[in-house]
Order: C-alpha cells, then structure tokens, then sequence
C-alpha cells in the first residue's frame, strides 16, 4: 500500500525584514489513493510546490500530518522519489550513471544496476545515449532521464514538480503521452503539480484546484476519461468539458488574487 | 476533372514566383557596415580578426616601449630597450645562474599555494556547505583578507626566522584567505535542487556532502586555485624581500641597488611569463579532468 494522506497541513513561513509571516498552505486535507494519478493544479505562487516538497520530506509542515502508506513523513527517503522542473541530472555523471545513482547508494551489485538501466534506457528510447553527458542532451530527453533515474529506485511514490514545464509545446505533448503509457504500465501512485489545466486534464485521475495564497485546495474533480489515454483524448468533447470547468474556477482564484490588497495577504 | 488539372498548375506558377522574388531580394541585399559588423555589443568576431588583434595587444605594448627606447626619448637608466632587456636577461641566465633563482622562487610559490590549497580547499567546502563553520570563519577570514602580507613580515621573522619558511609564509598568507572564500562561494552555489534530488533517491547527509556536494564543486574548485597561483605569483617580491639570497624577486631588489634596470625588466618578464605558464598548465588540466563542463572561465 502507498497512499497518500495529507491531514490538515499549514505552512507558515516566517516574514522578512519585519513583515508579517507568509502561510503558504492553509488547512489541506487530501487522501490520494494506491496506484491513483493525483494532479495539483494552482495559479503560481499558490504553494503546490511547497506541498510537494512536504510530501517528499523535503520541509516540514507547521502544523498537521503526511502519511504515505501509512507511514508519517519524518523526513526525505527513497520510497518517495521526485522529478524537478529545472533539468537536476548531475553534469558530471553520464547518462547511465544519473540513472544508476539511487542504486549505487544502496550498493547494488554491478549487474544488478545494468539490468535495470538498461531496462529504462530501452522504456524511454535513450538507448545509445548511455554514455553520453547530460549536456550535450536536449531538454525533453534530459527530462526523460530524470524520470528513470526516479523510476530506477522503484519508489512506491512519484512526487513530479512541473516536470514539462520548462519544454516546448511540441515536447510536452509527446513527453505526456509517454508518461501516461509507462504510468498504466506500472501504476505507481503520482502526485503531479503543474499549472497547465490541459496536462492536469490529460495525465489524472483526479485533479484538485488550489487557490491563491493562502494555498487551499478550492475542488476536487475526477476525471472520469476512459485509459488509455492518447492524443485523441485532448480533442474529446469530455476533455474540453472538463478543462473549461477547472479553467473558470482558476480564473477567479487568479482575479481574487490580483484583487486582494498586498498586506492582508498573510492573514488570509 | 479539368479542375483537377489546373490546381496544381496554379500552385506551380506562384511557387517561381515566390522563389524568383526570393532570388531577386539575395542579390540586393545590402552590406552590413563596418560598425555593425564589429561595433554591435556581444557580436562574435571572425576567429582570424580576434587572434590579429590579440596579437595586435603584445605589438603594440613592444612598439611603444621601442619607440620610446630606442629613440632615446626616455633615457635608457629609466627605460632599455627591447634588446637590452632581452640581452640582460640572457646574461643572467648563461653568467649569473638565473636558473637556480627561477627555481628558488618557483619552490617558494609551489610550496606556499599548495599548503593554502590543502588546508583552504576543504576549509572553504565546510564553510560552503554548512552554516556552522560559515559563521564561525567567515567574518574572520574575511576581516583578514585585508591585511596586507608584507606588514606581518616582522612577525613571520619573529616567530618563524629568515629562512625559506618565512618566506613562503608569506605566500600562504596571501593565497590561503582568498582562496578560502573563493571555495566557499563554489559549495554554496551549488544547485539546491542538486542536493533535493539526492535526498530523494535515498541518501544520506554524509553521502549528499560527498557524492554531490563535492563532484559537483570540483570545476569550480579547480577553477579557483588557478585564480589564486595566479595571485600567489604578485606575491614573490614581498615574499623575498627580507634575508633572501636566491630567487626572481631578490635579483630584482638587488638589481634596484645597483640600477641595473634592464635586469629588473628582465626578472619581471620571467615572472609574468611563469604566471602565464602555470595559468595554461591549470586550464589544460580542468579540460582534462571536466570534460563534461561547459568551458574554462577567462
């Protein structure tokens, strides 16, 4: 079992140069199911990167509790593995090397690793980029190596920051499909954040509509779209249904953002 | 079906005209101007016109002083000629054993930069990557950093003697401050997002400070002591000033007391020649050692 159970977490911020302190997430409770592809969609500046941050471990709450699995979030580990949207490959190791690094940590035996890199060099069509650099790759395939390095360490959970954000349209496109392919492949429980209502659409099960700040989820709407899910999908009369539906409500969460004074932000 | 016919007709024509108008425009595209070509900021220069002109930099430099020297202009006590420098500087090497003070300097710096490296090094990648040491050194350092060398040459003999030791203290002295914070900066630029992804593939804090925090400093690093033997070269005249009876910057002082100043050009050449040859030698090895980095820093 690997579900996620975010119970009644705020995060308050301490304020700078004596301003009143920033509660970037107020009051959120979620339970994501085993094996359910959760999508977080928000206006920027919404905390749902802080969120995601909270759920690998990376900072701890103010108040309130992270479960997954059942286990609480003391801190960063392996179960919970973690793609950025700034390309995070480390320069000085190729490409067969980045994906292998969460083995090597564990020391797993030389072959070991090679099964396993190999097997994700084929899934994501790197083969013949094994002992190439990470710069002297494009952003999409870049990206593509950070999502199997995640994948290598065979975590019971996907934490995806933006992942596509920094790609072309183009890009993107091919990149979503590839994740939907390998996510009905191993169905592995995803927390996916970005502010792309079409990707939000596309890739969940269940997308949840943060407002501005302070961060609090707004709704919860399943995407009841039939797997799997291909490009076709994006031009379905259900698909728009549904985006024109989360576009209005972040729409209004954006215009009552731009609206609210600057000072009463903090105290929500 | 005639329809069929004519479509592709039609497109066909439109297409030669286009590339007919296409052809035209080539030909009446007008010259840039020697302004925009090499006067647009940040615009690349052909290779060949850059090398031209950095050569161009040294001719100039060498015309000037000839013009100067040989014409007699300035008279030859305050400034020799090209050919006097360069005669001087072979007296020295053939007669004199210039050699052996080449060597005693380039001891001296070897030995200084590399004590400053081995304790600044690791020094500057605590202080970078945690803030307990930086607090602790990094006001300090920083306060030190400005106190000139050559004012603790009285303490040095004090504590230390005239011997070499004293003089390559004075090496370490400057080098050592610098090259600490110059470290530190490197670990604590170090992308966060670096260390973030490392936790999450499952490692610990010891194998986050050594797995990523220093592979991934170690350009920058490198980088730095090149800088700093760079510095560690504008030490030597203050390093041999005192009780010295070898090395660069002794001729040169001795040199002063006789006013033999074609061999104080001929000392001061060696020394920027030598500083120009340990400079190459480190950007040799940061290709060498990081070929995956985008490049060596000017």
């Amino acid at each position: 079992m690997s579900d996620i159970l975010i119970d009644h977490v705020e995060m308050m911020f301490a304020g700078q140069r004596g301003m009143p302190p920033v509660i970037a997430l107020q009051d959120i409770s979620l339970a994501i199911a085993d094996g359910e592809f959760a999508c977080i969609v928000g206006p920027s500046g919404c905390g749902k990167s802080t969120l995601l941050k909270a759920v690998a471990g990376l900072v701890r709450p103010t108040s309130g509790r992270i479960l997954v699995g059942g286990r609480l979030v003391l801190g960063p580990g392996a179960d919970r593995g973690m793609v950025f949207q700034s390309y995070t490959l480390y320069p000085w190791l190729t490409v067969r090397q980045n994906i292998e690094f969460g083995l090597q940590l564990r020391r797993l035996r030389r072959d070991e690793r090679r099964r396993i890199s190999d097997h994700l060099l084929t899934l994501m069509g790197l083969e013949g980029f094994a002992n190439a650099y990470p710069r002297a790759l494009s952003g999409g395939m870049q990206q593509r190596v950070a999502i199997a390095r995640a994948l290598a360490n065979d975590p019971e959970v996907l934490l995806m920051d933006e992942p596509f954000g920094a790609l072309d349209a183009q890009t993107r496109t091919v990149m979503q499909e590839l994740l939907t392919t390998i996510w009905e492949q191993y169905h592995k429980t995803v927390l996916f954040v970005t502010h792309d209502i079409d990707e939000a659409v596309f890739l969940g099960d269940v997308v949840y509509v943060m407002t501005a700040r302070p961060g609090r989820i707004r709704a919860r709407v399943v995407i009841e779209l039939p797997r799997p899910r291909t490009f076709a999908t994006m031009t379905s009369e259900a698909f728009i249904k549904y985006r024109n539906q989360i576009l209005a409500m972040i729409h209004e969460e954006s215009l009552r953002a731009i609206q609210q004074p600057v000072n009463k932000q903090a105290q929500g | 079906m005639p329809q069929r016919d004519g479509t592709p007709r039609a497109g066909y024509q439109s297409t030669t005209v286009a590339q007919a108008r296409v052809r035209e425009s080539d030909v009446t595209l007008p010259q840039e101007s020697w302004i925009a070509r090499y006067l647009t900021p940040r615009r690349s220069i052909p290779s060949s016109v850059y090398t031209i002109l950095s050569v161009l930099g040294f001719v100039g430099v060498l015309a000037i002083w000839s013009a100067l020297s040989y014409t007699r202009l300035v008279k030859p006590l305050f400034l020799p000629t090209p050919t006097e420098a360069l005669a001087a500087l072979w007296e020295l090497l053939v007669r004199y054993g210039f050699l052996k003070d080449i060597w005693a300097s380039t001891y001296r710096i070897l030995a200084g930069f590399a004590i400053a490296a081995v304790v600044g090094v690791p020094l500057g990648v605590l202080m970078g990557s945690f803030k307990l040491f930086e607090a602790l050194f990094e006001r300090l350092i920083g306060v030190i950093r400005y106190l000139p060398a050559s004012a603790f040459i009285p303490l040095f003999i004090l504590w230390i003697g005239i011997g070499d030791a004293q003089k390559i203290a004075v090496i370490v002295f400057g080098s050592f401050f610098p090259l600490v914070l110059l470290v530190m900066d490197v670990a604590a630029n170090v992308p966060r997002d670096y260390l973030d992804i490392a936790y999450t593939l499952g490692a610990s804090r010891w194998q986050v400070f050594w797995k990523v925090l220093v592979p991934a400093s170690l350009p920058g690093i490198v980088d730095s002591l090149r800088t700093i033997l760079g510095w560690a070269w504008t030490y030597l005249i203050v390093a041999e000033l005192v009780a010295a009876n070898a090395g660069i910057g002794y001729m040169i002082i001795e040199s002063q007391r006789y006013i033999e100043t074609p061999r104080i050009i001929a000392g001061i050449v060696t020394i920027g020649i030598l500083g120009l040859v340990s400079d190459t030698i480190f950007k040799q090895l940061y290709k060498w050692l990081f070929p995956y980095a985008e490049r060596v820093n000017p």
